[in-house]
């Protein structure tokens, strides 16, 4: 169902969805804050504590775009324009990876 | 007189399914990933290619994880009272609508009151890096991080590389332990004793320097935010007289670009802050 034609009692319903999802977000930025202090106490590697904080993240900013920017109930087209960019936000990622593989002058 | 009638601008398009002013948005989403994907990229190969020692091993040794705690809830807060301000306007509330929105104006500027404070905090902290180690407070060191006091001399910039000029002397507060201040007694350091000083701004290193560069993009994304909210604060009840859906969907647009902006504080607090 598309937001053009939602009835009061759909957007009461939502609403609900919007309060649970924000007590989320904090709570998932509180576990975030958390295990970085776990991280740190216990001594663990930089990459294990980037991966969990990037998954703790990645689960945060999914509930905010699928529920408050409403992807959830998007049509596809708009998908496939966001697969694109998330395509071309990775390659821009891991351009980085490009000057550790360069060896011009190592050997 | 013959009026032009933008099509689709209430009523979804049927290739988009979405009328066009949301499809516009989320284009121009695209490219505010792509923008702020090449600093994130610029992050990662900044920390990765750091000298051991260059990058600080947790953004808590310098940043008041805290406060971006408190700013991150506030961030969050913002979200949730701007889509609730056009599930009023679905449910043609709209005085409870433009109280939401103005409850999302007022977090906003305290997220951006608290951003000032971090920043004029960093600001007002040096450190100093000494050619030799110095007894400071029972220890030998080489580095002192502190503040300046009022008899210091005022630090003048050097006009080719930006950089801080060694003064004669100056006079410095070191933190105490884990960096709160004022617990040590003030150090007199000659300017022959430092190699280097600078504040905790972006010239400091290339952390602090994305740091900067990072926040205070996203911090104008802010001010932009308020900017559009506070527009339609002031002139919303004259579009929603006129079409209350137009002010709905343009309500609705206006909470994308701002999810959009708590989605990368999301990011950027853990990136920044805790790792």
């Amino acid at each position: 169902m598309s937001h053009h034609e939602m009835s009061v009692e759909d957007v009461k319903k939502h609403v609900r969805t919007y309060i649970a999802v924000f007590v989320a977000l904090l709570v998932f930025t509180g576990i975030t804050v958390g295990v970085s202090m776990l991280g740190q106490n216990q001594g663990w590697t930089v990459t294990t504590a980037v991966l969990i904080a990037l998954f703790v993240a990645s689960i945060k900013g999914s509930l905010v775009a699928c529920y408050f920017m409403h992807l959830i109930s998007e049509k596809s087209m708009l998908f496939g324009i966001l697969a694109l960019c998330a395509f071309f936000f990775l390659v821009l990622l891991l351009i980085p990876v490009i000057t550790v593989s360069d060896n011009v002058g190592v050997h | 007189m013959s009026t032009t009638v933008i099509p689709h601008d209430l009523e979804p398009h049927p290739l988009t399914g979405m009328y066009n002013g949301k499809f516009g948005i989320w284009l121009f989403l695209a490219s505010e990933i792509m923008l702020f994907g090449a600093l994130f990229s610029t992050y990662v190969l900044l920390r990765v290619g750091a000298p051991p020692g260059q990058w600080p091993a947790h953004g808590s040794e310098i940043l008041n994880v805290p406060l971006a705690t408190l700013n991150t809830a506030v961030l969050i807060s913002s979200s949730v009272t701007m889509v609730m301000s056009w599930a009023a306007l679905k449910m043609k509330k709209f005085g409870s609508a433009q109280v939401w929105l103005t409850i999302t104006f007022l977090c906003a500027g305290a997220f951006l009151v608290v951003k000032y404070f971090e920043y004029t905090d960093k600001f007002h902290h040096y450190q100093v890096w000494l050619n030799d180690p110095m007894p400071v407070g029972g220890h030998e060191v080489t580095t002192i991080k502190g503040h300046l006091t009022a008899d210091s001399p005022k630090l003048e910039c050097s006009e080719k590389t930006g950089a801080f000029n060694i003064p004669e002397y100056v006079i410095i507060t070191p933190d105490g332990d884990h960096g709160s201040s004022g617990h040590g007694e003030a150090v007199r350091v000659e300017g022959s004793k430092i190699k280097r000083i600078s504040n905790f701004g972006p010239r400091h290193s290339p952390y602090l320097a994305t740091y900067f560069t990072m926040t205070g993009l996203h911090g104008l994304h802010i001010v932009g935010g308020m900017v559009v909210i506070l527009y339609f604060m002031l002139v919303g009840g004259a579009i929603w007289k006129r079409s209350p859906e137009k002010y709905t969907n343009r309500i609705e647009c206006t909470g994308l670009y701002w999810h959009f902006v708590d989605l990368v504080w999301i990011f950027l607090f853990p990136v920044l802050y805790l790792l």
